[in-house]
């Protein structure tokens, strides 16, 4: 099972990978680790690329130090999806005026708030 | 509220993640099948070596069916050229309403024929001749490297390859304006083959290569050659657009292709070729070369004209495989191993044809300069020749030398690791590395180098430290939303600026949204195109699938871990994708994360197979070699008339499924043959015949 798992994480590795020599960019990480399934925030992306061993944010992440860290976090099926439910439940208590929608401005000035 | 706006940025974030996944796992499916395609190049190349090692024709017939396949188009002197395709005879009736060429061109004509290529028009042959006698005249007096300076100009316009995509010489225009005496421009290669347009785009381009001389600049790119024009699409366009001067205009296009200059150099600084450099490449050998002896740089040798040498009919008598040094030479570096698709017995007779080869290795030497490049008679050289050749004054590199150059200059593809190595994945050219970069440019006192040859997602691609640029210009090349086109100009400080654009406005919106929200369906679009094609190419291997499959289902239960199925399918396929990744869009249905390859496989052949009748094994081999076919239809059907005897047919399939090691009996090839002659007159119309198996590409 962890073969496989290590596969999976090569192949998606491979396809940020523009040289071809097993490194991708550090801002490609979150888009990788998303891409195999995993939800994480923002905050939760910086702490597996602490976990990595990457600080500065123009750095490259090497396949080899990213695969042990990434198939832990798949065997421990960590950043899980909330429950669609859950979701409606966020949507709802951003609703202020319970009319069923937010704007599209709303929506951009609540996810871009820090 | 904090809280949920976190939650809701997750679901965001992954659902964009995915589909930037999805977006480059397409992209690479059609960079791998493409690669792929290119590839097959090199098999083709490998069975006309077959033939010429091993075929021995038993009757004059089939000689004459073999040494056709090589003796490609008789030769012409200039003369002869001209007279052939002469225009003059040619009379334009009063009912044609295109635009009329007089010489010399006028800034007017080209206004006008791009006002009628928008309106669909077509030009009638007797121009396009007249354009073509013209162009090759202009031509013929550039040296094989131009020169262009930013001092007269304010700037220059380099645009990369266009493949008959019209939109997007027009879109270029467009935003960048007409050339003219102050807008200079470079087109790097290209300029032809997949795209409906390469006429209207070469006609477009010679027009105001004659009206501006001095401002407009052609790059000869590994597509301006007639042996990759038949496999690309070229040929079929001309002879589909001029059903009656079509082989004229072909000629002539033929010819004028061997005189379009090799490189431009900008202000002594900037290099611009079509593919790249290699670590031999040597601008001063480029400089003297006489280029159009070189019409194909994927020529095959004269099998004949070899023969004819008594030199050589020393070495054919004693070994079947004499004519080696021909197979050897025409591609150096494609048929030194047998490739590994071939079944062992073959590849023995090529170790056996090459061990001979050795044995006669002196006289090989000599032979090797005989490399049948031109096909003009007055060119023939004998050894003795050869000898006079080397003058005091004259360089002494071989034609073999010479072609190299001119081979890595067209089809060299750059490579982040260091060092020079062949492109196997091309069949030609090599891969350079950045260190032959930094040679090179310190060697000659150059900025930096500017090639196309690849497709590149934003148009343009900087790599080797930003001292290689490529530039492409056909947006949208895959698919529609695959890619931008762009073009670069440069200022006298020679700083590059880009400009890039995308023909559909769809299009457009698809590559943009990327960043912003983006409407899923639009997507789904280029990936159902890009899956479509790696599921016919699957089917076209399902024998080999299964034996891949079956090998680790011991048990013979008829299912695999999906593990076991990624593996599988790369090991067949050679792709180099993920397969992982692209697993769900591929397998529909699994149980308890296990596959029944063989009802899976059956789904893929339900949705390819069109006719019923017809042997289910036969129909993947076809499918799987169905661009080869057709390649070697197109030169057996010298007049281009689309139409082959049965025989001919038959010889040829005989031929193939030998060297492919098929399984076929002559009655299949019988039925095979029967089914598809539709008039019963004898002749196979092979369009017909590819099109009853829907073989023809998805872009007709």
């Amino acid at each position: 099972v962890v073969a496989e798992i290590e596969k999976k994480i090569t192949e998606a590795f491979e396809v940020f990978d523009r040289e071809s020599n097993k490194t991708v960019d550090v801002r490609e990480i979150g888009c990788i680790v998303r891409s195999l399934g995993c939800f994480p925030s923002e905050a939760e992306v910086h702490e597996l690329l602490a976990k990595v061993g990457v600080e500065e944010p123009g750095g490259f992440v090497h396949l080899e130090k990213f695969l042990p860290v990434m198939t832990e976090v798949l065997l421990d099926k960590s950043y899980q999806p909330i429950p669609e439910d859950v979701l409606l439940h966020a949507f709802e208590a951003l609703d202020e005026n319970k009319c069923g929608y937010i704007t599209k401005e709303d929506l951009v000035k609540y996810l871009t708030e820090e | 509220a904090f809280k949920a706006a976190v939650l809701i940025q997750q679901w965001y974030r992954r659902y964009v993640a995915r589909l930037e996944m999805r977006r480059r796992c397409t992209w690479r499916i059609f960079q791998s099948i493409e690669y792929a395609c290119e590839q097959d190049q090199i098999k083709l190349h490998n069975f006309f070596s077959y033939l010429m090692d091993q075929f021995t024709p038993s009757s004059s017939k089939e000689r004459d069916f073999i040494s056709r396949m090589f003796v490609s188009g008789e030769s012409y002197k200039e003369a002869e050229l001209e007279k052939y395709c002469d225009y003059e005879s040619i009379e334009v009736p009063d009912s044609y309403t295109g635009p009329r060429l007089s010489f010399p061109l006028l800034p007017d004509h080209a206004t006008a024929l791009l006002e009628a290529f928008k309106q669909k028009q077509q030009l009638h042959a007797r121009y396009v001749l007249n354009l073509l006698h013209e162009t090759r005249k202009h031509l013929k007096q550039l040296p094989n490297i131009s020169h262009v300076s930013t001092c007269y100009s304010e700037e220059v316009t380099v645009c990369g390859d266009l493949h008959g995509q019209l939109d997007d010489l027009f879109l270029i225009f467009y935003k960048n304006g007409l050339p003219s005496p102050s807008k200079s421009y470079v087109f790097n290669g290209d300029f032809v083959d997949r795209g409906k347009q390469s006429l209207e785009i070469l006609i477009i381009l010679f027009t105001f290569l004659l009206i501006y001389p001095k401002e407009v600049h052609l790059n000869r790119g590994n597509h301006e050659d007639h042996m990759v024009n038949l496999r690309y699409g070229f040929t079929k366009e001309v002879m589909q657009k001029y059903k009656v001067h079509g082989k004229k205009i072909l000629r002539m296009f033929q010819n004028v292709f061997c005189w379009l200059p090799l490189a431009t150099l900008i202000d002594q600084k900037v290099l611009v070729i079509h593919g790249g450099i290699s670590d031999t490449t040597d601008l001063d050998m480029l400089e003297k070369i006489q280029r159009d002896k070189f019409i194909s740089v994927l020529r095959m040798k004269k099998r004949n004209e070899l023969s004819a040498k008594p030199e050589m009919q020393a070495i054919n008598g004693e070994s079947k495989s004499g004519t080696d040094a021909a197979g050897n030479e025409a591609a150096p570096r494609l048929s030194l191993q047998p490739q590994s698709a071939q079944a062992p017995s073959t590849a023995n007779r090529l170790e056996f044809s090459r061990w001979l080869r050795q044995t006669v290795q002196e006289q090989m030497d000599t032979c090797r300069r005989l490399v049948d490049i031109s096909e003009s008679e007055s060119e023939e050289l004998t050894c003795s020749s050869m000898v006079s050749l080397k003058d005091v004054d004259e360089p002494c590199w071989t034609r073999q030398e010479e072609w190299k150059q001119i081979l890595d200059i067209l089809w060299s593809d750059p490579m982040p690791q260091e060092g020079c190595r062949e492109n196997k994945v091309r069949g030609g050219g090599c891969y350079f590395g950045p260190d032959v970069t930094e040679k090179f440019l310190e060697k000659y006192n150059l900025q930096f180098l500017i090639r196309s040859h690849e497709c590149k997602q934003e148009g343009y691609e900087f790599c080797h430290n930003r001292k290689v640029l490529t530039i492409f210009s056909a947006s949208n090349y895959y698919e529609i939303g695959s890619n931008r086109g762009a073009y670069v100009k440069l200022g006298p400080d020679l700083i590059p600026h880009f400009v890039q654009y995308q023909a559909n406005k769809t299009a457009h919106l698809l590559t943009m949204t990327q960043r912003q929200g983006i409407p899923v369906v639009l997507i789904s679009r280029v990936e159902e195109s890009a899956f479509r094609a790696l599921r016919e190419k699957l089917f076209a291997h399902t024998s080999a699938l299964i034996s891949a499959f079956k090998a680790y289902d011991g048990d013979n239960t008829g299912r695999i871990t999906l593990s076991n199925w990624a593996t599988a399918v790369e090991s067949v396929l050679r792709l180099g994708l993920p397969w992982r990744m692209l697993r769900p869009q591929l397998v529909r249905s699994t149980e308890d994360g296990m596959l029944e390859y063989k009802s899976w496989l059956d789904d893929l052949a339900m949705e390819q197979r069109s006719q019923e009748h017809i042997q289910s094994s036969l129909l993947e081999v076809i499918y799987r070699n169905r661009s080869n076919l057709e390649t070697i239809f197109r030169i057996i059907d010298r007049d281009h008339s689309g139409l082959i005897s049965f025989e001919e047919f038959q010889q040829t399939w005989k031929l193939f499924s030998s060297h492919m090691n098929i399984e076929l009996t002559d009655d299949g090839i019988n039925d095979l043959v029967r089914s598809i002659d539709f008039n019963k007159d004898g002749n196979i119309d092979f369009n017909e015949f590819l099109e009853a198996f829907r073989l023809v590409k998805q872009c007709q």
